[in-house]
């Protein structure tokens, strides 16, 4: 494989961990969020950090990024979950804004010019800085992620996730603590968020807030919803084709975002429940009650 | 069993219950009765703990309940078929029912129960693998009691069960609840449909604007006059009876 088509699978790889992540959040417990994007940064720049300022190995370096976006995620999870749809749409757009500014400002974080010379991963003397050994790395993650989703929402817990987006109050009155499953899930999702940007910073080597912002949030959106939401084959999907088709309109130029907005209106038109899912998109979070 | 002392509660700065008082006793099925508005669905939505209480008691078997989150109440035997049925759309048949049983730990006997309630209804067999959202309003309006059921509520709440309903399913619907009260399940009823609630029930509370304005048993309250001239309709007879 060239180089640029392992770079690629590098990048899906690291976007299917972010949109399995979204897909528990969005597909399987209901909620919207559109700040996810934060959470990778933060994983990243928390990888980073530790890796540059303590010199600690790549494996603390990304379960530090766990950590840290797993205790943003249950800071921004506890006083928000309460609220429902469109609320919660602005308030995780909101935090998503705000993260990315704080990157923008800090100077631990290096400001617009990011943090440079992020060492490469190394673990049991063995070196990932070739893209083919890293792509194991990215591969073994994403189906240690697969195998972890796929386990949590076919368990017991993860019907009641469902039964939280059919219906949260009837949930509520089956005697599930809805308030506890939604924090709990946003918190593994916001870790499993983080352990993505952690790749995406020792792989990269350089980070700088671009690559977090609104921009990545909507795309990680677009991509659960298009593979399909409350479905992980469609998440990987997903995924994959959103990391593809910009690289194959390429030589399209000028006209690579128009057709690339048109797929995706057309894809939203005739197959409103994306490629592999079963639950339409919910556009309640847009409606009065 | 249940008993409500002049209990206040309403959405955000809206009073909706203005002091309601009622009591159930085990063994009994008592309704509630009212128009549009009255406070019916809320007074459900206090017992669950959905909503706060403002002011007042509510106590299940000497406990107080209030201040108590919904899953607390439902462990302790309150179970709710909410209004417009609520099934989990999405999820299977199965699914929806197993979810009934969320909160109790005895497994076994969970499925046990589900095996009593699927010989009792085959529909819930044979639909078993298909999305809740598919069935018919009777069919989920039956899963919706039985997925209550597989709670082991010692006393169920049902909130207008016949709401929605072509008059022959209703008319099913309230086949089975009479085949509950016949095992001696506790039911608390609210239902607009007064004529089908007063036939069922034990004792019936009519609520006005937040407010019990009259209780009674409900052959009293059949023959009321205002009860009859409000909510029965004169000379009025229910298709389906």
């Amino acid at each position: 494989m060239s180089a640029y088509l392992l770079h690629l699978a590098v990048m899906a790889g690291i976007y299917i961990l972010l949109a399995l992540s979204l897909n528990l959040i969005v597909g399987y417990a209901g909620q919207v969020s559109l700040g996810h994007a934060a959470f990778y940064g933060i994983g990243a720049y928390a990888s980073a950090l530790t890796a540059l300022n303590w010199h600690l190995p790549f494996p603390v370096a990304a379960l530090a990024a766990m950590l840290v976006t797993g205790a943003c995620g249950l800071g921004l999870g506890l006083p928000t979950l309460r609220l429902k749809e469109d609320y919660l749409a602005i308030v995780t757009l909101g935090f998503g804004v705000i993260v990315d500014l704080v990157f923008l400002n800090l100077a631990v974080t290096g400001g617009p010019d990011g943090l440079v010379g992020i060492p490469p991963p190394v673990l049991l003397g063995l070196s990932f800085r070739a893209r083919g050994l890293y792509l194991l790395l990215v591969a073994g993650a994403v189906l240690l992620a697969l195998g972890f989703t796929h386990r949590l929402v076919n368990s017991y817990h993860g019907r009641a996730l469902r039964a939280i987006r059919d219906h949260e109050t009837t949930a509520q009155v089956m005697g599930i603590n809805t308030s506890a499953y939604k924090i709990v899930i946003f918190t593994l999702a916001a870790a499993m968020a983080g352990l993505a940007g952690s790749l995406y910073a020792h792989y990269i080597t350089f980070i700088n807030p671009e690559s977090f912002g609104l921009h990545t949030s909507i795309l990680l959106v677009c991509m659960v919803v298009l593979g399909g939401m409350g479905s992980l084959p469609g998440s990987v999907v997903g995924a994959v084709i959103l990391t593809a088709v910009p690289e194959l309109l390429r030589q399209t130029h000028a006209l690579q975002d128009l057709i690339y907005g048109a797929l995706l209106v057309g894809l939203l038109i005739w197959r409103p429940e994306g490629l592999l899912g079963r639950g339409k998109l919910s556009l309640k979070f847009l409606q009065r009650e | 069993m249940l008993t409500l002392k002049s209990v206040q509660a309403g959405y955000g700065r809206l009073p909706v219950l203005k002091g309601v008082s009622l009591h159930v006793r085990e063994g009994e099925v008592v309704t509630l009765i009212g128009g549009n508005g009255a406070g019916k669905t809320t007074t459900l939505r206090t017992i669950s703990g959905l909503l706060p209480v403002r002011k007042g008691e509510v106590q299940f078997d000497g406990q107080a309940l209030h201040r108590l989150p919904p899953e607390r109440i439902v462990a302790l035997g309150l179970a709710l078929v909410p209004e417009g049925r609520r099934v989990f759309a999405t999820l299977s048949v199965t699914a929806n029912l197993e979810l009934g049983a969320f909160h109790r730990p005895d497994k076994r006997q969970v499925r046990r129960d589900l095996e009593g309630l699927r010989e009792r209804f085959p529909l819930l067999r044979e639909r078993g693998h298909q999305p809740a959202g598919t069935l018919s309003g009777g069919e989920q309006q039956i899963l919706a009691i039985c997925r209550a059921l597989m709670a082991q509520p010692r006393l169920l709440m049902l909130d207008e069960p016949s709401m929605g309903l072509a008059p022959r399913v209703a008319a099913q619907v309230y086949g089975i609840l009479r085949e509950l009260k016949a095992g001696g399940t506790t039911l608390l009823l609210v239902e607009q449909n007064a004529r089908a609630a007063l036939k069922l029930a034990d004792r019936g509370y009519v609520l006005e604007t937040g407010r019990v304005i009259l209780d009674g048993s409900a052959s009293d309250l059949r023959e009321d006059p205002e009860v009859q001239r409000a909510y029965l309709g004169k000379g009025y007879q229910e298709v389906w009876e």
